[in-house]
């Protein structure tokens, strides 16, 4: 799993926020687009793309993309 | 005693019986005086709630509801019945952007197919009596709108749906169809669903009476409907909700 390609993936699901704001420390629940619908779709992308079940604890418990991305990576 | 509310010399065929609001179900029923058919997937969880049955005469039927040749037989292998609780169901949480028509395969096939093919099967078999009552788990999810939750609210008010047509055309017999609409209830599906334990407790904030119901305050309303306490009441949708739609 490479952490580039997990965030382009990440980046995808957003509308209106600049590809640059997404980098691998990028604090996601504070940029302006969050939102719990934002949730919802970031787990069925990584339900998708990884086969991964992520809970609403999972997401609550990450900061940054890094952090959510190893807790992907360790369920493969 | 005068109650009518009694299920006394009546069988009742309740299916998600294996768990949370079919169990509770089921166990509430026995007590009131029902005979029970119970059926369900899991063997072991479904011999747990046979083993939670008040009185005596009960019977357990193994069957999966998206197997078209298991429906049949569950229906041969069913008594005559005086009451029928539709409950088996499952969910899932899908933003619009990542549905699949697996998803919705799945959910229409237990949650709104097999309600159908199961009651057609029943009615064609003679199996549900003069005067009986037949119950569908439906949802608040059919009047309501939750991120994540079309597929489901979708299977969910055409169950309702299919209700009011069985009421309509099988009113002569007289057979009664009706559907339960619960807001949330603390079960296995409530557990697994994917929202933190903090938004759960926040949705239960919600709720006028602060919160989730237990499954028993659902079949205490599936009960009235089967009972002759509701011999009048035909192709209504009942609000277990704990106010949360008002
Ligand atoms: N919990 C809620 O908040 C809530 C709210 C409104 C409405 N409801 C509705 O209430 C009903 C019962 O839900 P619950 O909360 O009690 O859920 P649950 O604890 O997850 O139980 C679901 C039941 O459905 C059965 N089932 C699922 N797929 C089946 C299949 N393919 N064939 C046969 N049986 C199958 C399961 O049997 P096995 O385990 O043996 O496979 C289990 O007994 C559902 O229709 C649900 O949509 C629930």
């Amino acid at each position: 799993m490479d952490i580039n390609e997990f965030i382009e993936k990440f980046a995808e699901i957003f509308e209106d926020t600049d590809r640059a704001e997404f980098q691998a420390d990028t604090k996601f629940k504070e940029l302006d687009e969050w939102s719990s619908i934002m949730a919802l779709n970031v787990i069925a992308m990584v339900d998708d793309e990884y086969d991964v079940l992520l809970k609403g604890d999972d997401i609550r418990g990450s900061e940054t993309i890094t952090q959510l991305f190893e807790i992907v990576k360790s369920r493969k | 005693m005068y109650n009518p509310y009694s299920l006394e010399n009546k069988t009742v065929l309740i299916t998600g019986a294996s768990s949370g609001i079919g169990r509770a179900t089921a166990m509430e029923c026995s007590k009131l005086g029902a005979k029970c058919v119970i059926t369900g997937r899991n063997a072991e969880r479904l011999n747990e709630t046979f083993s939670l049955l008040s009185g005596d005469g009960h019977s357990q039927i193994l069957a999966d509801l998206t197997i078209e040749k298991d429906i049949e037989t569950l229906g041969e292998q069913s008594p005559v019945l005086d009451g029928f609780v539709c409950n088996a169901g499952i969910t899932t949480t899908k933003p619009i952007n990542y549905i699949k028509q697996s998803d919705m395969d799945s959910l229409f096939s237990v949650n709104t197919f097999a309600p159908v093919i199961l009651t057609k099967t029943l009615l064609k078999k003679k199996k549900l009596s003069k005067d009986s009552s037949v119950v569908f788990t439906s949802s608040i999810a059919s009047e309501t709108q939750a991120p994540g939750n079309s597929i489901y609210a979708m299977t969910k008010s055409a169950v309702a749906t299919f209700s009011r047509f069985c009421a309509l055309e099988f009113a002569s017999r007289p057979i009664r169809f009706n559907s339960v609409h619960p807001g949330m209830v603390n079960t296995e599906m409530t557990d697994n669903l994917i929202f933190s334990k903090e938004e759960l407790e926040a949705d239960k904030q919600r709720y006028p009476l602060k919160r989730y119901a237990e499954p028993k305050e659902i079949a205490w309303a599936i009960i009235y409907l089967l009972s002759d306490a509701s011999a009048f009441v035909t192709g209504t949708a009942l609000k277990i909700d704990g106010g949360v739609t008002l």
